[in-house]
């Protein structure tokens, strides 16, 4: 695609509108940036000429063809221009124009300038308009595929999937996904929002959602997110975060030496839990004492950097010491 | 599979010292460049560039070098005739925008010039029924539209113009299972959401909705080896995720969760000591955005070459109070 947020005004083809006989009825209109007046501008000849004119049908409110084709040059020159955005859908409305067109338009949009909140509120709104997402899963996928962690396409992604109910392999995109980078949050995120939107938490789905995630955490002890995840899942769970065959399956990663900040704290988590419910165990790696020691771990060598909050634990810790 | 963390390294050749001359001198040549390139195309969020630029200055003791009646003769230009701001002269009005023209002018004590009754009205006008809030008449629901909504009538004294309980509601279910809160319910946690609506929760006193230790260790959790913190996992850090993650912190009194000597190194680091300003990481570009946050993290962390900001609005402590407000704040 030409049109770039970068300067511009090298192009050869280009015709300054200022110069188009059939622009020739309309007055442009200068950017006024207040009372001072701005000055004679040489940064970009193209850019000026262009914002003249859209401000100039702006204001005789010129709803046609051709007013269309230069908000076209306009996003082009500067996506984040919602009046420019706004205005071109007034058009689209007006002309009442094929908007299977215009749905192209913005995917390129899209593809160029994929972390811009107009150029994906513009797509939602034309989904809407024609009450059909039939493309937005592949849309997504494909700017994902490019930037896993891109908010507005998972935005847009769970909008349609939620709007269109799309559930059905949402699933199998995310194990992709995951399997490509364990670590990413955003899909983990989508996992767990699918479950919620669908099945939600039978027991035999959170079993199931155990045994994935324990088999991502072997994989990678130190991941945030799967811990995260984990955790969420064992909420819906009865035992909570003493869940047994959670707290066997740290128990046996602890044993082998791993001290992962992610396993201490998930063990010093489901230790305060079990004090809380008033059971005490001694000699275990629920009880009070072994939870304190790993706070100090934490706190002195495995996560210095967090000491002020494995403080605030040891402290909580200890109210339930007698 | 390695275990990279992504981060930045910082070194000896990163400034440690807060270079304040720089950076009054930065924000004050910022918008004399009007044939800048930049300028122009920031023109659609320059509400925004003006409150960052304002609240920087009044942060390092030099709101005297702007001009205020220029400013102020701005604003009254944005005012739309339905009660809502623009980004600029000529553009639409739009939420973002209203809250930035209340923040300056607040800040510049001199909210009679706005027409109050009537920017209300707008921002009452764009609370749908569940609760929630849309940026402008046509735009999309996020939570942080919830926050500018929020702030700004709370700024105006006008909290009473909008369904509260509602705008909490739907707030809380945008709460996740890590603790954290997205733009919209399931939408993935990100720090720049968690300080919006812990920042509504704040504001509302309604902080003990949430589970403080559970968010305030995610939170806490997005400090990276080199001292900045990032605002989602697996994301480098960014002078501006610093400041919300901070601020965020700071509303749920766990300020002292991160490590305040390796944050500050990071934010300082992310000078630039030829232009001034503050980039989002060493070495980048700077920008006024950046610059108001790095200056606001560093007083948070305590600064006292700089005056105090309230984490709840962003705006200096001395304001909110003039305004007799008072934005909760947890302690553990
Ligand atoms: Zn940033």
């Amino acid at each position: 695609m030409e049109g770039s947020s970068s300067e511009e005004g090298e192009d050869v083809n280009w015709t300054f509108y200022r110069d188009r006989e059939e622009w020739a009825d309309l007055k442009p209109v200068p950017q006024d940036d207040g009372p001072h007046p701005v000055v004679a501008i040489a940064y970009s000849e193209k850019f000026r000429d262009v914002f003249d004119y859209f401000r100039g049908v702006l204001k005789v409110h010129e709803l046609s063809e051709r007013a269309l084709d230069l908000t076209r040059d306009a996003v082009e020159l500067n996506p984040g221009n919602y009046t420019v955005w706004q205005y071109r859908r007034q058009i689209l409305k007006h002309l009442d124009k094929d908007l299977k067109e215009e749905m192209a338009f913005v995917a390129e949009m899209i593809s160029a300038f994929p972390k811009n909140y107009q150029v994906w509120h513009h797509r939602q709104v034309l989904v809407s308009w024609l009450n059909d997402a039939s493309d937005e899963l592949q849309l997504t996928a494909k700017m994902l595929a490019l930037d896993a962690k891109n908010y507005h396409a998972w935005q847009h992604r769970q909008w349609a999937i939620r709007t269109f109910n799309l559930f059905q392999n949402e699933l199998e995109f995310i194990e992709k996904l995951l399997n490509d980078d364990i670590r990413n949050n955003s899909a983990w995120n989508q996992r767990y929002f699918v479950i919620n939107q669908t099945t939600e938490f039978a027991p035999e789905v959170i079993e199931k959602e155990i045994a994935y995630v324990l088999s991502k955490i072997k994989i990678a002890t130190k991941n945030e997110s799967s811990w995260n995840y984990l955790r969420g899942i064992v909420l819906h769970s009865e035992s909570g975060l003493r869940k047994p065959s959670v707290i066997d399956f740290c128990d046996e990663l602890y044993n082998s030496g791993n001290r992962s900040a992610c396993l201490l704290s998930y063990l010093v988590d489901a230790a305060l839990e079990q004090a809380e419910y008033g059971v005490v165990k001694e000699n275990s790696l629920l009880s009070i004492d072994k939870a304190l020691e790993l706070c100090d771990n934490l706190a002195n060598e495995f996560d210095v950097c967090r000491r002020g909050y494995w403080n605030y634990i040891s402290g909580c810790l200890r109210v339930h010491m007698n | 599979m390695a275990n990279l963390v992504k981060d930045v390294t910082i070194n000896d050749s990163h400034p440690k010292t807060l270079l304040l001359k720089r950076h009054v001198e930065y924000i004050a040549a910022y918008g004399n460049n009007k044939e800048d390139f930049e300028y122009c195309m920031t023109e659609y969020l320059r509400m925004s560039g003006m409150y960052w630029g304002l609240t920087a200055m009044e942060l390092m003791g030099h709101l005297h070098y702007m001009d205020k009646a220029q400013v102020i003769e701005f604003i009254s230009q944005c005012i739309d005739s339905s009660g809502g701001i623009s980004s600029s002269i000529g553009h639409d009005p739009h939420l973002l925008y209203t809250l930035s023209a209340v923040q300056i002018l607040c800040l510049l004590d001199a909210v009679s010039v706005l027409p109050v009754d009537k920017v209300t009205e707008y921002v009452a006008s764009l609370q749908k029924p569940d609760g929630s809030f849309t940026g402008d008449k046509w735009g999309e629901v996020d939570t942080r539209f919830s926050f500018c909504a929020v702030a700004c009538l709370s700024l105006l004294g006008r909290l009473d113009a909008i369904d509260v309980d509602k705008a909490v509601e739907f707030v809380v279910s945008c709460h996740n299972f890590d603790g954290g809160f997205g733009s919209q319910p399931g939408s993935e946690s990100h720090a720049g959401l968690i300080y919006c609506c812990v920042g509504l929760l704040s504001i509302t006193g309604r902080l003990h909705l949430i589970d403080g230790d559970l968010l305030g260790w995610w939170l806490s959790e997005r400090q990276l080896p080199s001292g900045g913190l990032n605002g989602r996992p697996e994301k480098l850090p960014d002078v501006c995720y610093s400041w919300w993650v901070l601020a965020s912190l700071a509303m749920l009194g766990r300020l002292h969760w991160v490590h305040k000597q390796s944050l500050e190194r990071f934010v300082l680091a992310c000078q630039d000591t030829e232009l001034g300003g503050f980039s989002d990481r060493p070495g980048d570009i700077p920008d006024p955005f950046h610059t108001l946050f790095g200056l606001a993290a560093l007083s948070l962390l305590g600064n006292g070459e700089l005056g105090k900001v309230n984490p709840t609005y962003c705006m200096p402590q001395h304001v909110i109070d003039r305004l007799k407000l008072r934005p909760q704040v947890l302690s553990v």
